[in-house]
């Protein structure tokens, strides 16, 4: 587990302040990406593509101006390496280590929730015995990371790191504190929706991903440019957990579902292509 | 090739890493494939810029290799490195200076005759997404100049996938995300 005391860590590589911020207002980014996405609702009208994906080039998210590749990406037939994945298992992780609630002496402040779901491959396929992170801000909207500086309180019962290894049929839970939106810098009055930060392994290590899972109903969406860097609403909608009351337990927390899909494996159809010769 | 077939369900979008993962995603040891004291021990290292040529002081690269005979490690144990068994696969954020470190192995060709490689994994705050890409060992002209994917690049594109050796037998290799010198990146089958 990443070190927990907040008063001792080293936080060489992390920044919040970025040259690349600007002073537009909300309104002046809602503009750009709803000009954005009625272009791509044109296109998509007239026949184009739909996205399943964000754009890695969507300026509204000022910082990734000067951070994404202006090529397109290149095709690569996978070899043998990107055809697997390192191995997880529980000597690299605890089972109390998806339990959040529980690293420190005292009981968090918050909501306390639980997070299930299943990890499947793009061909419905559970991914098994394969390492899920989480991380994610207080009940107050703040990160235990010292360059983020915003006046909430810090909780010393709750870090917001959490691992797991996924189960026979791809399960995973969590059990947390519901986290709280926060302000960044930028635009001014920007505000990110509330979200838990998942990263994902697959079968393959072509399948890795990192995302963040959202809350249903918050008020943020439309204002939040990384979330709305994705165009096509349906694949927004893959990032929302839906409120499951068969999770949520009597007098203890309140339960959400989330599966997650990880693109299609090229393990199998390939060596199966081999198996022909 | 065959056609990849056709994927049964729509993939989840990814998203950015942020800026504040430097709590939770690093771990101890996570550069440290091999030892660094370790008579085989190579040091893959780089800097992380951006489309100014500005140090990206925020990123996490993750590698993922083949030992020494081009074997596929199937190890577990990343997380907890006890020194001894090599599993293949790190995870470093960079500095504040945007350099990465990691200390490992140089693969074997995972396929014979095959150019070696390593796959490098970049997440950056500001980077909507992960990228991919190849770092490709520059001994053995004769796969490279054979190789599927380094033959389809043009010459910037294919020279900025092959890592320089050193004098000491360190491999430097710059991921430039954007602009002169810009990293080719990689797509492969069945994203969507």
């Amino acid at each position: 587990m990443a070190t927990t005391d907040t008063g001792n860590e080293t936080f060489a590589n992390s920044h919040v302040l970025d040259p690349a911020a600007s002073t537009a207002s909300q309104e002046q980014i809602n503009e750009e990406i709803s000009a954005l996405h009625g272009a791509y609702r044109d296109s998509v009208a007239a026949g184009g593509e739909e996205e399943t994906q964000p754009r890695i080039d969507f300026a509204p998210y000022r910082s990734s101006l000067l951070r994404h590749p202006t090529k397109s990406l290149h095709h690569a037939d996978p070899e043998t390496i990107e055809l697997h994945s390192p191995a997880f298992g529980q000597r690299d992780v605890h089972v109390l280590e998806s339990d959040l609630t529980i690293q420190h002496n005292g009981e968090p402040i918050g909501e306390r929730i639980v997070v299930t779901g299943r990890v499947l491959d793009g061909d419905g396929r559970p991914v098994r015995n394969q390492l899920i992170e989480v991380w994610q801000a207080n009940a107050a909207g703040r990160y235990v990371h010292k360059r983020d500086q915003h006046p909430a309180p810090i909780d010393p019962n709750f870090t917001g790191v959490g691992r797991a290894i996924t189960g026979e049929n791809g399960e995973y839970t969590f059990t947390t504190i519901k986290p709280a939106p926060y302000p960044w810098k930028n635009h001014h009055n920007a505000w990110r929706p509330a979200h838990i930060h998942f990263s994902l392994f697959g079968t393959d290590f072509t399948q890795r991903m990192i995302t963040q899972m959202y809350f249903p109903g918050d008020p943020l969406f439309s204002l939040d440019p990384i979330y709305q860097s994705i165009q096509d609403q349906k694949a927004r909608d893959r990032l929302v957990a839906v409120y499951d009351h068969s999770v949520t337990s009597h007098e203890w927390a309140t339960g959400y579902r989330w599966d997650i899909v990880l693109t299609g494996s090229n393990r199998t159809w390939m060596e199966d292509e081999e198996g022909d010769h | 090739m065959a056609q990849a077939p056709e994927l049964k369900l729509v993939p989840t979008p990814g998203q950015t890493v942020g800026p504040f993962f430097g709590y939770a995603l690093p771990f101890e040891k996570g550069g440290e494939l091999l030892h660094p004291g370790h008579p085989r021990a190579v040091r893959l290292y780089g800097d992380v810029t951006d489309g100014n040529g500005d140090p990206i002081p925020d990123a996490l690269l993750e590698i993922w290799q083949a030992d020494e005979d081009g074997n596929v490690p199937a190890e577990t144990g990343s997380l907890v490195r006890d020194g001894y068994t090599f599993t293949g696969w790190g995870r470093v954020p960079v500095d504040n200076l945007g350099r990465y470190t990691f200390t490992t192995v140089n693969p074997g060709p995972s396929e014979p005759g095959k150019a070696p490689f390593i796959l490098l994994t970049v997440f950056a705050r500001g980077l909507m997404n992960r990228l991919f890409t190849r770092i490709y060992l520059p001994e053995d002209a004769k796969a490279l100049a054979a190789d599927p994917l380094l033959s389809s690049l043009d010459d910037a594109a294919r020279d900025s996938l092959i890592a320089t050796r050193e004098a000491d037998g360190s491999l430097r290799f710059d991921v430039r995300l954007q602009g002169e010198g810009e990293t080719a990146f990689l797509q492969y089958p069945r994203l969507s």
